[in-house]
């Protein structure tokens, strides 16, 4: 029954998910919805993780599985696929690469402007909890 | 002889036994490239070829096993959620680098398409193959894009993405494992990430929300821009 109860609470947010869906004047995709909608039933203690926890791992560590049907439906897409392969291939590895390189130096500027700003005013234990942790403690306090 | 195959029960069985055999392939070798998705993907279209069984018969239980798409979407909340607390604690810098990274993808995939002169169609599906499978899917699929199309980008960004993750970076010169966490998990999802947990607690956890935050975020920009 705990099982069945779960499967219920899950469903039921999909279902409204696809009610909203409809609901909405933008196309938005439904279980992105429903990921918001559980997310927010969450972060508000309306669920707690423990009321959906084996349903939703069954789901989360089988996610693969699960996709398998929509990834066979590319045998309708070989004349396509075939077409375009090599610059997709290419694609995919060039932008991997950008989106590495654009991350991590995006994210290193954010730490050292945040270093920097921790640098100005006086940082109690700075130097023994390391500068990333020091910026993020800084920036709390003065929140 | 046809019709046994038209059965529902065939379908997810033939479904199940790939995927099982995708994993214990995956333990033997223990091979990034030998995702239990591509081998399982690999034998079901190969029994489905071979033994000349339309595709309409396999997808009878190929549509319930579909079912459980939008249900184990939602459910990427749950893991979201878990990591909330992480994400408080260096909200600037994860937010930062996620919006950068999510921009990049999009844009460089975006650019890279018209250089080839891709079709709406083809650059649509395309766009969204950072992000993890259930919401790069969701986004191709609202932008009329070609899911299968979109699901080989993501799977085959995630194997290049993980197997080079370690060169990617020492080539930038990534030393703090916050920043490596977040920009494997920004390019390569969760095939990246389950590399990113062999280098480290902290690049696998920051890998995990990376997924999650990146997911959300090309969402909000595909409405904004597509």
């Amino acid at each position: 029954m705990k099982i069945v109860t779960q499967i219920g609470i899950i469903f039921s947010i999909c279902w409204a998910a696809q009610i909203i869906e409809h609901l909405l004047p933008f196309a938005f995709p439904a279980s992105v919805i429903g990921m918001v909608l559980l997310f927010i039933l969450l972060a508000f203690g309306v669920l707690k993780v423990d009321h959906i926890r084996e349903k939703s791992d069954f789901l989360l560590a089988n996610m693969a599985f699960f996709f398998i049907p929509a990834g066979v439906s590319v045998i309708n897409y070989f004349d396509i696929l075939r077409a375009w392969v090599v610059q997709l291939l290419f694609i995919c590895a060039v932008s991997t690469v950008i989106t590495f390189a654009v991350t991590a130096y995006s994210m290193r500027l954010t730490v050292w402007l945040m270093e920097r700003a921790a640098q100005r005013r006086p940082v109690r234990a700075a130097a023994q909890s390391g500068p990333v942790r020091a910026a993020v403690e800084s920036k709390e306090e003065e929140a | 002889m046809q019709e046994v195959f038209s059965s529902p029960f065939f379908g997810i069985g033939l479904s199940i036994a790939a995927f099982w055999i995708g994993n214990l392939i995956r333990k033997k070798t223990g091979l990034v490239i030998c995702n239990p998705l591509v081998v399982a993907l690999v034998l079901v279209c190969g029994v489905l070829l071979i033994f000349k069984i339309p595709y309409e018969a396999y997808s009878e239980g190929g549509e319930i096993i579909n079912m459980f798409l939008a249900p184990a979407t939602a459910c990427l909340a749950v893991s979201i959620y878990t990591k909330a607390e992480l994400l408080k604690k260096n909200w600037l810098p994860v937010t930062v680098g996620a919006t950068c990274g999510s921009l990049a993808s999009m844009g460089s995939v975006y650019l890279l398409c018209r250089l080839f002169r891709m079709d709406e169609a083809m650059t649509v599906s395309l766009i969204p193959k950072s992000v993890t499978t259930p919401i790069a899917v969701s986004i191709a699929e609202g932008q009329g894009g070609m899911v299968p199309i979109t699901m080989v980008a993501v799977i085959f960004t995630g194997i290049l993405g993980s197997i080079f993750a370690p060169l990617m970076i020492r080539l930038f010169r990534v030393k703090d494992p916050m920043t490596a966490g977040v920009a494997i998990g920004a390019c390569s999802h969760a095939v990246g990430t389950s590399r990113a947990l062999e280098l480290g607690e902290t690049e696998g956890a920051m890998s995990g929300l990376a997924i999650g935050v990146c997911g959300v975020l090309t969402v909000l920009f595909s409405l904004i821009l597509l």
